[in-house]
């Protein structure tokens, strides 16, 4: 028999460990550039992660990845940030509060309000996906390239959360602890998920939706299943990405966004967790190390290299840099089955 | 003796064209029953309805006396109907083993679990998963293809691709299997392995089997009873031996047979 799945937890705590110790002990000695970019490298992981779910692993092409990003960050950030403006004895009394190792009632207003972020991207997922996903190919992502545009439209006009003003003086809250518990969260649910009877099902959808039916998978059902998951994921993503930056606003959602998070999965191989997790942090560090050559000639380079790199990987490898194989060093074991 | 399939008076018009007309059968449970006819005679659609593809203009079809109308493909696969397509549609890029899984899973008669329960990778989640596993490679070990568990899909030659996906059928927990030309581009040697298949899995799992051939020679040794098709109306209906001598097959069916046969 086969150790089951609570036994084999430990590979999945051991890293969360790592985090905390790194959290408590090294962290602060990284210098704010190193750490900004180590920063956005794991939220652009949680996102390029569970977008695979969808594009990789259902097959289903959706466009819209920034815009449950938007959702999660919107709905989290309007919950630490608006509602105490409103109201600020809640404010100071969870602020004042520190327990134990600098954990407060902040940090569990912070955890609520990212699952509410998460919830409200998965609500306009199921919204968005119920609907369209009965689309194949082309039209789906048309549909879900529109809904990000339709979400960007409709926060530049909601005056409670800055309009195209944006939305400042958000909380710090999002630390390299929380942020990478979260980083690690998301590639677990993923990776157990994909391995699971249900994720055979996602994984016969982007085979043959044809025969997947035919073999008694309720396919309508488990694309909108992936969609509302990567969804939730995209949400909390959001949420991290609104308490470390500290400011929202809507144009940092647009299509771009969307890009960047598709050519991430792109790049890593569609289908491959590990090829998703190099490839963000690969794209999030050329990203920052092109910003002086930005700064310096006005020309954003962003697009021009990706557009190159997307278009070598093409002619040299068209199924990403993965494929759909992962990158396991650490737990070798032949097939998908591991931890 | 039970009726696992009965059809009755089933038509289906797409635009001015009939492509079934009228057509009415009733297969006992246990038959290895054949449809045979030309190219575009309404074959694959006449599958096609049964299995909640296309929805039937007019007309009746029930399982063991439940009706099949107005189900999606998925639910009628859990009423006990599971098909192969005539042109191999297989989980290409999942392993042999994923492919019967893929249908195991939605075994009516296999435990289910929650997607929590999946994810956490419970004791009774492993447990099933196990059990799964010893019954798919038994499963494929009927068809030769327990040797191959951890290749693609696509990676298998031809004969043993079209054996997958009549094991993968049968993994559904379907009683009644529907072959969609399951010789199709087969040597004589692999028709002849393939038809013993047939009739072993239908003893063993005591299933029912409802064969589309387009080749008539074939039918003709497995199949207990045989209907024919021409223009979407059945023709003929009997044994072997008497759809043979009937002279509207031999005149619709045999003629176009042979100018068929002489441009391949
Ligand atoms: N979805 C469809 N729309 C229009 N015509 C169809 C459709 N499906 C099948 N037909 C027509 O129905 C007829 C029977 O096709 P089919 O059942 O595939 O024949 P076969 O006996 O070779 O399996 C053909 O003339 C085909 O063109
Ligand atoms: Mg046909």
């Amino acid at each position: 028999m086969k150790p089951h799945g609570l036994q084999t937890l430990w590979v999945w705590l051991l890293p969360v460990a790592v985090i905390w110790i790194l959290h408590f002990f090294c962290v602060s000695s990284i210098e704010p550039y190193y750490f900004t970019i180590l920063m956005y490298s794991g939220i652009n992981i949680i996102l390029a992660v569970s977008l695979n779910l969808v594009n990789g692993f259902t097959g289903q092409f959706s466009m819209g990845h920034a815009g449950f990003m938007s959702v999660g960050g919107y709905v989290s950030a309007f919950l630490t940030t608006v509602l105490f403006e409103k109201y600020p004895v809640l404010s100071t009394a969870l602020t004042a509060h520190h327990g134990w190792a600098g954990w407060g009632a902040s940090d569990l207003v912070f955890l609520g309000s990212l699952l509410m972020g998460g919830l409200g991207a998965s609500v306009a997922g199921y919204l968005v996906g119920l609907p369209s996903l009965r689309l194949k190919g082309d039209y789906l992502a048309i549909v879900t390239l529109g809904f990000g545009e339709i979400i960007r439209v409709l926060v530049l006009n909601i005056d409670t959360i800055g309009g195209a003003r944006g939305l400042p003086n958000i909380p710090p809250y999002t630390t390299f602890g929380i942020l990478f518990t979260f980083v690690i969260f998301t590639i677990f649910m993923v990776w157990r998920l994909v391995n699971s009877a249900h994720g055979r099902a996602f994984l016969s959808v982007r085979e043959d939706e044809t025969a997947a039916e035919a073999m008694g998978v309720n396919t309508t059902q488990a694309k909108v299943r992936a969609f509302v998951l990567g969804a939730f994921f995209a949400g909390v993503a959001g949420g991290l990405f609104a308490h470390y930056l500290r400011y929202l606003n809507p144009q940092t959602f647009d299509f771009n966004k969307s890009f960047e998070i598709i050519i991430m999965v792109v790049l890593g191989g569609m289908g491959s967790i590990t090829g998703s997790v190099i490839a963000a942090i690969f794209l999030t560090v050329i990203r920052e190390a092109l910003r002086p050559l930005q700064t310096y000639t006005h020309v954003d380079f962003r697009m021009v290299i990706y557009s190159l790199l997307l278009i070598i990987l093409m002619l040299t490898r068209p199924n990403g840099l993965l494929g759909t194989k992962e990158f396991t060093w650490f737990f070798r074991k032949k097939g998908r089955s591991i931890s | 003796m039970t009726t696992a399939l009965s059809i009755k008076n089933l038509t289906i018009q797409f635009g001015g064209l009939k492509a079934v007309a009228d057509l009415s059968l009733e297969i006992p449970q246990g038959m290895i029953f054949g449809l045979i006819g030309p190219n575009g005679a309404g074959k694959t659609t006449v599958f096609n309805m049964l299995t909640g593809v296309y929805q039937p203009t007019s007309g009746t079809m029930s399982s063991f006396g439940k009706n099949l109308i107005g189900y999606k493909p998925y639910q009628i696969t859990k009423l006990g109907l599971a098909r192969t397509f005539q042109n191999i549609r297989l989980f290409k890029d999942l392993s042999v083993i994923d492919n019967i899984r893929v249908a195991m899973d939605n075994d009516p008669n296999q435990n289910k679990h929650g997607l929590v329960a999946s994810v956490l990778r419970t004791f009774a989640v492993i447990r099933d998963e196990e059990i799964k596993e010893v019954q798919a490679m038994e499963l494929l070990g009927i068809f030769h293809l327990n040797v191959r568990r951890n290749e693609l899909a696509k990676n298998l030659p031809y004969g043993d691709q079209r054996r997958l996906e009549i094991a993968r059928a049968i993994a559904t927990g379907a009683q009644i299997l529907l072959l969609d030309e399951p010789a199709a581009g087969m040597n004589s040697q692999e028709t002849a392995d393939l038809m013993s298949t047939i009739q072993s899995i239908r003893d063993r799992f005591k299933l029912t089997i409802f064969l589309i051939e387009h080749h008539m020679k074939l039918v003709m040794g497995i199949c207990e009873r045989i209907a024919v098709l021409d223009y979407g109306v059945k023709i003929a209906e009997g044994s072997a031996s008497e759809v043979q001598k009937n002279p509207k097959v031999i005149e619709a069916y045999l003629g176009k047979a042979a100018s068929a046969n002489a441009t391949p």
